[in-house]
């Protein structure tokens, strides 16, 4: 076994008992790069040079005895939307080929003073939209369980980078579960914090009011180990939580016996693949054999999630991509005017899905329309949020499948933006309520595709959700790995 | 006289905080280019905003100031618009809910006082200046167009003022007013040629005696007070000129062309904007408490209104204290000493405004550099009560304090000119005059009283001016009945 296929955790302990230095953990995770990139792409940029500096940086420390705590001297990879100082950045659009930001994203500054070691920059949907990484200017991420299909998205590269070993975890975005669906897509565990629990400071926005930041790991003890690092307060992000943090770790190992469990009754049914729908009814099952009280909750509006959320989301986005001009920054186009110059930037620069995505939110937004669309979204949004705090004065947790699908071929569903974004029914609540929800692998499809499945708890719960991930993932025992890294 | 301006005025103050709105950048005027700017006010990606907490004190501030009601919770939302000098593309500023409503401020003109209704005052950011190269320095006919984004994300408050206003005359008062009022809190440099302090106005014409509104047209581009009410006079011609011709009005924005004094038509289509405006995401509301809003209130200057009420409660008449409130803030402050040090309030206020405000335009003295005390001015005014002082003499001494030659009774000494009222000293005074003029003294007897006047003014020359006129009368009537 390769050191690119360690946990973090195992990880920390191997660089700390000295059985390796992190040269050679890095020299192993960009060894596996080489060998899976050209099929997988799941990387837009690989700062080999950086990682190597960064390795060899901690292994001085560690020897010296400075030690920066778990993720000292880990390769981790880092979303394309995330800045970072002096390495381009693109969100994987035309409009920022080329762009190198001045300054770090607070996350990726909080991950570089634990020590950690950026490996480099992952594909994404472009600007984040979309739910399979193939909306990406530079190119589609393919799975690595099966490179036929795709890995999720919009994280899908952190997704594919991970599970490839490529990189021991990885930091991802989620607007509407593009951390949570990519996991489940890839086997992995993606955890989507209480919004405002990390900073977006640095997070080239898609709709600020969803966006958050999260960990996309192989286990859920890696999960906190990253969200330990990314997660507190920052001044520089006024949406930023600035009280006390949870102890993540505080309900570790309580088991689930007493904790009551609601199934989300909307999110199954016709759409569902049995495989998915048997999956979660089984680790359900597991649950209350270990002593959960199981029941069925209904949260009728999130039928109307979906369409909620293309209407904040687009709307969001049609002002926070605005900037991208050709003016200051990134890719320029010329024009007789200002305005033609502008234009023209916009619509070479911009992939067909955001421009979809600009043109809706604009629309939501104009007026005459406004009330009937983004107004109406907003109340949908309030009464989603209700939905939640009456199904958790039944219960503590919420559970649904990640996806309502395993991996779907390359190209499956680009033709059809509605089938699209059905990828995402099952995570969007969460955002829409600011809560937190995670992904924790379950089992493999008879395809030998990976089925994800959710936990979604109340705001700041994450300890409670952190218990039951655990949990759920000691129950289902997934060790499998895509025979990508396998010899 | 058929027609009736109805004309509201916006305008952007820009906070002369030290740092920008949402970022940590310095505010400075008359920089190299682009040297106060920051990932955040230079829109880049990712970058978030920060209010800034003395901005918000200074919007409240303005909107006490203003007779607003300060909405305990405010919102941010985005006004979306392109603009090449707009970093984001978006301005951050606020819509439905803003810092300050329903305020108003007081104007006079020609005597008469009229309340003006403020609809709101309102946070924002401010945007980057565009120059463009070429072609007369037009956008249109521009060869390139260089951008600094010094000034972008500047605190800028607007304020709203309703359409109450009915003649250039009363705009210009207005805005007057308005700057004013801003100098005078401290908040902005309020400099209209630096453009600190903007003025636009929004001027309609309708039918004297009917309420409903007429075509609005907004014109830009006033750089002062004189041109603001140039362009709204002009603006006010040109819209009963077209009406009277049998012509209709355009709802548009007309730029004032100070050269030629006339406005004109913005060549770009406008259409209906449609700003789509929305909640600002990136920032969560503002709450302005009760207790914060007692606390910025502590913190606030006295006004002018306040205090010419403080002034009229003393005593000083309408006037005086009009001019009083006007006048330099060093001699406001000579004037609280003065009172606080026994000054009759009155006396010391026409001391002040009168000959004190002319003996620093005559000498070209910074009234800060005025060297007179709180405490001269009481014991002068004092001296002139008890008649040690004529008024004449009285502005001798106030010209010696003025110049640092000390207290009113030192130099008065020194220059000589206390009033003699010792009845001893003026009688030989008045013997003496009275055996010069037998002429005179003869008719008085004979009934011509008003000779009295002539003998009291031969008595004060012999004095050389210093003696009391009153006793000296006194002194001359029983003289001359007592023979």
């Amino acid at each position: 076994m390769s050191l690119a296929d360690l946990t973090i955790a195992e990880a920390a302990k191997g660089l700390r008992r000295g059985a390796f230095g992190a040269r050679e953990l890095v020299d192993a995770v960009l060894e596996r790069a080489a060998k899976t990139e050209a099929e997988l792409h799941a990387y837009l940029t690989i700062d080999h040079e950086g990682a190597r500096e960064a390795a060899a940086r901690a292994d001085e420390e560690l020897a010296s005895g400075v030690d920066r705590g778990p993720l000292h001297g880990i390769p981790v990879a880092l979303k394309d939307n995330l800045c970072t100082e002096g390495l381009e950045t693109t969100c994987a659009s035309q409009i920022l080929a080329g762009y190198h930001p001045p300054y770090d994203a607070t996350a990726v500054r909080k991950l570089r003073e634990a020590g950690a070691v950026p490996v480099g920059k992952t594909n994404l949907d472009e600007f984040a939209m979309g739910s399979s990484t193939e909306n990406s200017a530079y190119g589609p991420t393919r799975n690595p369980w099966d490179t036929d299909r795709v890995p999720g998205g919009s994280s899908g590269g952190s997704a594919a980078a991970v599970a490839a070993g490529s990189a021991l975890g990885a930091l991802g975005s989620d607007t509407g579960g593009s951390i949570r669906q990519p996991a489940a897509l890839c086997g992995l565990v993606g955890m989507k914090p209480t919004y405002g629990l990390v900073s977006r400071y640095g997070l080239v926005a898609f709709a600020s009011s969803l966006d958050q930041i999260g960990p996309i790991t192989r286990t859920v003890e890696d999960a906190i180990l990253l969200l330990e690092a990314i997660a507190g307060h920052d001044p520089a992000d006024a949406t930023s939580w600035a009280g006390d943090l949870p102890d993540f770790r505080s309900e570790l190992g309580r088991g689930v016996e007493g904790l009551r469990i609601g199934i989300v009754e909307e999110l199954s049914g016709d759409g569902y693949e049995p495989a998915v729908s048997a999956a979660v009814d089984a680790m359900v099952s597991s649950l209350e054999a270990e002593g959960a009280r199981v029941q069925e909750v209904s949260l009728p509006t999130f039928d109307v999630a979906l369409s909620a959320y293309y209407l904040i989301a687009p709307a969001e986005a049609s002002a926070n991509l605005a900037r991208f001009d050709g003016v200051r920054y990134g890719l320029r186009v010329p024009g007789a005017t200002t305005e033609e110059m502008m234009a023209r930037t916009r619509a070479e620069g911009f992939g067909p899905e955001v421009i979809r995505r600009i043109l809706l939110g604009t629309y939501a937004l104009s007026a005459g329309y406004y009330d009937a669309f983004y107004g109406q979204a907003h109340r949908v949004r309030t009464l989603i949020t209700r939905d939640f705090a009456r199904a958790y004065e039944q219960v503590d947790v919420l559970v649904s499948p990640t996806s309502p699908t395993v991996a779907f071929p390359v190209g499956a569903r680009t033709e059809d933006p509605l089938a699209m974004y059905l990828s995402d029914i099952c995570t969007i609540p969460s955002n829409l309520a600011g809560h937190p929800a995670i992904s924790i692998p379950i089992g493999l499809d008879p395809a030998g595709l990976p089925i994800g499945f959710q936990v979604m708890a109340p705001a700041l719960s994450e300890p409670l959700l952190f218990r039951v991930a655990a949990e759920v993932e000691r129950l289902a025992r997934f060790d499998a790995r895509p025979e990508v890294v396998t010899p | 006289m058929t027609w009736e301006p109805v004309i509201g005025i916006e305008v952007h103050v820009e906070l002369r905080t030290d740092s920008k709105m949402f970022c940590g950048c310095a505010v400075s005027f008359g920089e190299e280019p682009n040297v106060n700017v920051c990932p955040v006010c230079l829109g880049l990606p990712g970058s978030l905003p920060v209010p800034n907490r003395r901005a918000i004190e200074w919007i409240t501030e303005i909107g006490l100031a203003l007779n607003c009601q300060i909405s305990p919770v405010s919102v941010f939302h985005r006004k979306n618009y392109f603009y090449a000098d707009l970093p984001k593309n978006y301005q951050i500023s606020q819509y439905d809910v803003p810092v300050a409503h329903d305020g108003w401020l007081e104007i006079t003109v020609d005597g008469e006082t009229r309340r003006i209704g403020i609809e709101r005052a309102h946070m924002e950011e401010d945007t980057g200046k565009s120059i463009h190269l070429g072609g007369g320095g037009r956008i249109h006919s521009a060869e390139a167009t260089l951008l600094d984004f010094n000034r972008a994300g500047v605190p800028l408050v607007e304020v709203v003022s309703r359409p109450d206003l009915r003649s250039a005359v009363e705009a210009r008062v207005y805005a007057q007013e308005l700057r004013a009022l801003v100098a005078e809190l401290g908040v902005s440099d309020a400099r209209l040629e630096e453009g600190s302090i903007r003025f636009d106005a929004n001027v309609s014409v309708r039918r004297r005696g009917t309420d409903e509104f007429g075509t609005k047209v907004e014109i830009k581009n006033m750089n002062s007070f004189r041109s603001l009410e140039r362009a709204i006079d002009f603006e006010i011609r040109r819209q009963v000129d077209v009406l009277d011709g049998g012509g209709e009005l355009v709802q548009e924005t007309r730029h004032w062309d100070e050269e030629a004094g006339v406005t004109r038509g913005m060549r770009t289509k406008e259409g209906s904007s449609d700003y789509r405006y929305f909640t600002e995401p990136d920032l969560v509301p503002m709450v302005i408490d009760e207790a914060w809003q007692a606390e910025i209130r502590a913190a606030m200057p006295e006004l002018p209104a306040d205090r010419r009420a403080r002034y009229l409660s003393l005593g000083v008449d309408p006037q005086t204290a009009g001019a009083l409130v006007g006048a330099p803030p060093a001699f406001r402050r000579l004037f609280d000493e003065a009172v606080d040090a026994g000054a009759d309030a009155k006396a010391a206020a026409n001391w002040i405004t009168g000959e004190l405000v002319a003996w620093a335009r005559r000498e070209e003295v910074d009234p800060a550099e005025v060297a007179v005390t709180g405490a001269g001015l009481a014991e002068l005014v004092a001296m002139v009560a008890a008649a040690e002082l004529s008024a004449s003499a009285a502005k001798d001494v106030l010209d010696g304090m003025a110049r640092g030659e000390g207290s009113a009774r030192e130099v008065a000494e020194r220059r000589d000119l206390l009033q003699i009222t010792d009845r001893g000293a003026l009688e030989a005074v008045v013997d003496e005059v009275l055996a010069e003029h037998p002429d005179a003294v003869e008719r008085y007897r004979s009934g011509e009283a008003k000779v009295v006047g002539f003998l009291v003014g031969q008595v004060m020359r012999a004095s050389g001016g210093k003696a009391d006129p009153r006793v000296v009368n006194e002194l001359i009537r029983s003289k001359l009945d007592e023979t």
